[in-house]
């Protein structure tokens, strides 16, 4: 069955769903989005750098995530202008990523697999390395979850019970920057924002508490990859963005009922 | 008694400079006390609090707060991100889980029972507070710590609000450290009263700080003869029949005058 690319693309599409749907959450509830864009469009760079130097992917981007993340918490926690400083970093990593990029040949001609991700290529490695990625974030944030909801809701609450913020603030941005690395084959650098914060965006009109919120996330990332890939092949369109377009689409679909 | 929480020469600066905010401050308080800081804005009380409660580094001088001491903690206006979605009875859960009874009974206790599946945000200010206050109570906690736990609440909200914590301090022992600026109710409720401005001003009794000059000089004029203006000060009027109503705390007349005339 693993034989089939297209069900080992529904595979590593459902790992990478089930973490970016409470993940994503946390990300919506800390308005964190442009911080995940920034992560993600460092994941370039990293890309660039794996090639360079001939490593794996996987190690690249994890790295070079794993930095951009340390050093927003830093600046974001030294309370500069947040979203400027973020806009600032986020574009600058990914133009820095692009020219990084241009150096390497072998990336050259298929850029756009890293920018969008290329899912129907996913190989067996890839599917223990997402799933086996996957389990760990989301096993790190079951965890701790009433730590990390609470230094969410309101960072006094959470220093009146003895939860450090920065160490929770601190874990969430190495969960994000594990996904990132996760899911650049998935969706890509310019997607991986939009897998985690439109599935959580439209589980948000329904869920009356953080928990139905995040596995609710977590289901409509599940269907959108699902229908994505299924319109992908029917239609003959981009893998990637074809999920996101199903997100986004669940995500009016829950705005207009919510009227309704 | 040991004190509950004691700090010695408590000196806090302004983050990043060496401006003090608090200069030497000594401050305790001992089980089953309620304790009100009052003093005007950028005075200090909240960051007072914040570092007898180990939020925030001290510059020099110590605070020691007693072994195992459990503190019941409701911050100043708590920023509820509208991201988040979360019913009462969840809120209630973190970061400790709880049962559906001891949820209830502690909304019971402090006056708002039935409300555990609306969500934080659909509260009123004082329906707001009462829900933080339960989740605080839940800790069963020797020591109460309320920064300006009134903010946004109607003149008859505030004086329910310091009924309720009188009460919930005779039932359960915890003792009360207060910041307010509400000072014609926090004059009444409080066994002693710290007036700060970067450093103790003074303190005592409210009857005695209420006298004190340096406390006239902070709150002017308006502050002279505070305590004894709330004690004469009626919550209505008497212009009209005898309805049952509801007195403020400090409230004692009786209506005989009213039933001659």
């Amino acid at each position: 069955m693993l034989d089939d690319f297209f069900v080992r693309a529904v595979l590593a599409g459902l790992g990478l769903a089930l973490v970016a749907g409470p993940l994503g959450s946390f990300v919506v509830w800390r308005r964190m989005a442009y911080f995940g864009d920034s992560t993600a469009h460092a994941a370039i760079l990293g890309v660039a750098m794996a090639l360079a130097f001939e490593v794996s992917i996987y190690a690249g981007t994890l790295a070079v995530a794993v930095a951009m993340a340390c050093l927003v918490s830093a600046l974001v926690t030294r309370g500069q202008a947040m979203d400027t400083i973020l806009g600032v970093l986020s574009h600058s990593a990914l133009a820095v990523g692009l020219v990084a990029i241009s150096f390497v040949p072998a990336a050259r001609s298929d850029l756009s697999s890293y920018l969008f991700g290329d899912i129907l290529a996913v190989g067996r490695t890839d599917l223990v390395l997402i799933w086996t990625g996957a389990a760990l974030v989301l096993a790190v944030l079951i965890l701790r979850w009433q730590r990390l909801v609470t230094s969410s809701l309101n960072e006094e609450l959470a220093m009146a019970a003895g939860i450090d913020p920065r160490v929770e603030r601190l874990v969430l941005s190495l969960a994000l920057a594990v996904v990132v690395a996760l899911a650049i084959r998935v969706v890509g650098s310019l997607l991986i924002s939009a897998m985690l914060i439109v599935p959580a965006a439209a589980a948000r009109t329904w869920a009356r508490t953080p928990e139905r919120m995040a596995a609710g996330a977590a289901l409509i990332a599940a269907a959108s990859v699902i229908l994505g890939l299924w319109a992908s092949l029917r239609l003959d369109t981009p893998a990637g963005p074809s999920i996101v377009t199903a997100a986004a689409i669940f995500f009016v679909a829950s705005q207009a009922l919510r009227r309704a | 008694m040991t004190p509950l929480i004691e700090s010695r020469a408590l000196t806090i600066h302004r983050p990043g400079t060496t401006d003090p905010v608090l200069a030497q401050v000594d401050f305790r308080i001992r089980p089953a006390e309620i304790v009100t800081v009052v003093g005007p804005n950028g005075s200090g009380k909240s960051s007072l609090i914040r570092a007898l409660l180990g939020h925030m580094p001290l510059a020099s001088g110590a605070v020691t707060r007693r072994q195992g001491l459990r503190i019941g903690y409701v911050p100043q206006r708590v920023q509820l991100d509208t991201a988040i979605p979360m019913t009462v009875r969840r809120f209630l859960s973190l970061p400790v889980r709880v049962s559906d009874d001891q949820a209830e009974d502690a909304l019971i206790r402090t006056g708002v029972p039935g409300l555990g599946a609306r969500q934080l945000t659909q509260l009123s200010g004082g329906q707001f507070q009462r829900v933080l206050l339960a989740r605080a109570l839940l800790a069963d906690p020797h020591l109460l710590v309320l920064d300006e736990p009134t903010q946004g609440l109607d003149q008859p909200g505030i004086v329910a609000f310091y009924q309720l914590i009188e009460e919930v301090r005779r039932q359960t022992g915890a003792a009360v450290l207060m910041v307010s600026h509400d000072l014609l109710v926090v004059m009444r409720s409080s066994d002693r009263v710290v007036c700060l401005n970067g450093h103790v001003c003074c303190e005592g009794t409210p009857q005695h700080v209420s006298t004190a000059p340096e406390y006239r000089a902070l709150f002017g004029a308006g502050a002279e003869g505070t305590l004894a203006l709330y004690q004469h000060r009626h919550d209505h009027d008497h212009d009209h029949d005898l309805t049952p109503h509801v007195h403020g705390p400090g409230c004692g007349h009786d209506h005989a005058d009213r039933a001659q005339g």
